[in-house]
């Protein structure tokens, strides 16, 4: 359904500014009938990647290509058969919810009673009938989130892209937004989001792509990446409150080990450790043997490997360390101006 | 949905409605709400009747007492002033043309507008056009009435007609210009600023309160080149009562202007600068 290949894009570069690699050399296919993730840190290019998709934004190279369509030849057949739901909403405060859906349904020329049809059809699936004819101004981020996804869906679109549909929002509105978007790609609509939410795409994706830096790290199904990293994660503290020394020295304990992998002190977490064992046979042989060095076990977790693990592995870093270092790094203004027109 | 068969197809050319059903279907959707937004939040179109009412008011007032025959003609002062702010209302409400769609830059929204499969980008500057006409010809009309009641005349028959048509080329040249600064300046501060700065000089170096000879002749020149002063003569010369396309109606420092050449160099300017700002919106709408 959507063809991504070897796409580009720089920002800035001008006098005061530094360039910035958005993409970078950025390929990805996603195909019909898929609910599909785009995973990512703020600033891995992810807007980026779904504005070029859009025809919002031209990429500095590459191709891009909707249900065969070459969407930097012909924007309008792609705008047709794609709807957009916008990181930001955009919402004109003066109209109502119906109001904005009869202007969104007239710049995708459909005729007035067919529009007014699905304009109800919709109201009645995301459940707006008590706020439609209230003024946008007055609606809460639930609502609004709500509305857009009803303005990107008025033209049944083959193909919807959300831009982080779920941020800021209370939990009730997430889980009607996820039944949604299950629902579409149940009846057959391709659906592409983006997201930093860990839990989110491993909740909904059948397939993701991991960007960092803009391009593709890592790509498949969540259960495939998960299992392909092998092993259990466990955590473990001997004590509540342990300490450095301590936990260096249950460190040099267990990294001898067999079967044990990637032992690290995690300071953060009160001096616990964190680990990888190939099986559930190493936990016990390892209760066994910190039993012998008469050290107890305060609390011991095991899991599998998560969607952030995965990410770890490719990058070498977790998503919400990622996060952070970027956070600073972040010009709101400059951000703004790409986002203008 | 993966094969290379084209999906517009599917709906059959047959169903493809004409691009003239489109466009306006797409403009006047665009339109309706920009005076959704004009009927729910009317202080735009109340200040811009207000203020130039208060000009009428206040510099009527200061000058009712001007010698008489100080004017050419030996009009009144009143009825002097009644065409110049008729066309200072029309002029500040088109110069305020591009700030709906700074706001909708800003905002977001025109993104909206842009993922839109609409037919041409031009119906959102159409609409535009459309709107801030309609807008500024109403706010004139309410000062021509105001005008009228304080007894400084009525333009009848074909004098209506020639205020009109001389009021849309004005609108239409300042609309290009503020459509054309609402894309090239980065935010509506900026856009509210030069509106700012651009408006009463404008006004105090055209005809609008004063004829040109009584100007040092520096201004005298700005006032003859000034746009406004090319919309205020001929108005002023059908309040005056007649009114033929050859009369001289100005006397510029560089030679004498008839009603019809005032009214075709504000043509050329529409022309030229919906001309000129149009690589500007080529480039910012694709």
């Amino acid at each position: 359904m959507i063809e991504l290949q070897h796409l580009s894009k720089r920002y800035g570069g001008g006098r005061k500014s530094q360039p910035v690699q958005a993409l970078d050399d950025l390929c990805l296919s996603v195909p019909a009938g898929c609910l599909y993730g785009l995973l990512g840190p703020n600033g891995a290019g992810k807007t980026t990647a779904l504005r070029i998709l859009c025809t919002l934004l031209a990429p500095d190279a590459g191709s891009v290509h909707v249900a065969g369509i070459d969407a930097l030849a012909e924007p309008r057949a792609v705008r047709r058969l794609l709807g957009y739901v916008a990181q930001e909403v955009a919402l004109d405060k003066i109209l109502t919810g119906r109001e904005l859906l009869q202007l969104q349904g007239d710049l995708y020329h459909l005729r007035a009673s067919d529009r007014d049809a699905r304009i109800s059809e919709l109201i009645d699936l995301l459940v707006m009938d008590d706020w439609i004819d209230r003024r946008c101004g007055t609606y809460s981020g639930g609502m609004r989130r709500r509305l857009d996804l009803a303005a990107g869906l008025l033209h049944r679109p083959k193909l919807l892209v959300l831009d982080e549909p779920t941020v800021g929002l209370d939990i009730e509105s997430r889980a009607a937004i996820w039944q949604v978007l299950r629902q579409l790609r149940d009846q057959g609509t391709t659906v592409l989001l983006s997201s930093h939410y860990l839990e989110e795409v491993d909740a909904l994706a059948d397939r993701l792509a991991i960007l960092e830096a803009g391009r593709v790290i890592a790509e498949g199904p969540p259960q495939e990446l998960k299992a392909a990293l092998g092993g259990d994660r466990v955590t473990l503290r001997v004590r509540e409150f342990s300490d450095a020394e301590e936990a260096e020295r249950v460190r040099r304990l267990l990294k001898d080990c067999q079967g044990v992998s990637r032992v690290v002190v995690n300071r953060a977490q009160g001096f616990s450790l964190n680990l990888v064992v190939e099986n559930d046979g190493v936990v016990e042989r390892l209760r066994s043997q910190l039993a012998e060095a008469r050290l107890p076990v305060f609390a011991l977790s095991q899991s599998r490997p998560s969607l952030d693990d995965v990410y770890l592995q490719a990058t070498g870093r977790t998503l919400m360390d990622a996060e952070l270092s970027v956070a600073g790094l972040r010009d709101a203004k400059a951000e703004r101006k790409q986002a203008m027109r | 949905m993966t094969s290379a068969s084209p999906p517009i197809a599917a709906a059959g050319p047959a169903a493809e409605p004409s691009a003239l059903a489109e466009i306006s279907q797409e403009t006047l959707a665009l339109c309706r709400r920009l005076f959704v937004q004009l009927v729910r939040r009317p202080s735009t179109l109340v200040a811009g009747v207000l203020q130039p009412l208060i000009w009428l008011l206040l510099f009527g007032a200061l000058f009712s007492r001007a010698p008489e025959g100080l004017l050419p003609g030996g009009t009144s002062y009143g009825r002097f002033l009644g065409a110049g702010v008729i066309v200072f209302t029309a002029f500040s409400g088109a110069l305020n043309a591009g700030l709906p769609l700074m706001f909708d830059r800003e905002f977001g929204f025109l993104n909206r507008l842009l993922v839109a499969p609409l037919r041409s980008r031009s119906s959102i500057v159409l609409a535009s056009v459309l709107y801030i006409t309609a807008m500024s010809l109403v706010q004139s009309l309410a000062i021509m009435l105001t005008a009228a009641l304080l007894g400084y005349g009525w333009p009848g028959g074909t004098g209506l007609l020639v205020v009109l048509v001389t009021l849309l080329l004005l609108v239409f040249a300042v609309t290009a210009l503020s459509l054309g600064l609402a894309f090239a300046l980065p935010g509506h501060i900026e856009l509210i600023a030069v509106i700012f700065v651009a408006n009463l000089p404008l006004l105090f170096a055209s005809t609008a309160l004063a004829p040109i000879s009584f100007m040092p002749p520096w201004l005298g020149w700005l006032a003859a080149l000034n746009p406004l002063t090319f919309a205020i003569e001929p108005i002023r010369a059908v309040y005056s009562g007649s009114f033929h396309l050859g009369d001289v109606v100005l006397n510029a420092p560089y030679g004498s202007l008839t009603a019809g050449t005032c009214l075709g160099l504000l043509a050329v300017l529409s022309a030229g600068l919906f001309l000129a700002i149009r690589p500007l919106l080529d480039r910012k709408l694709t």
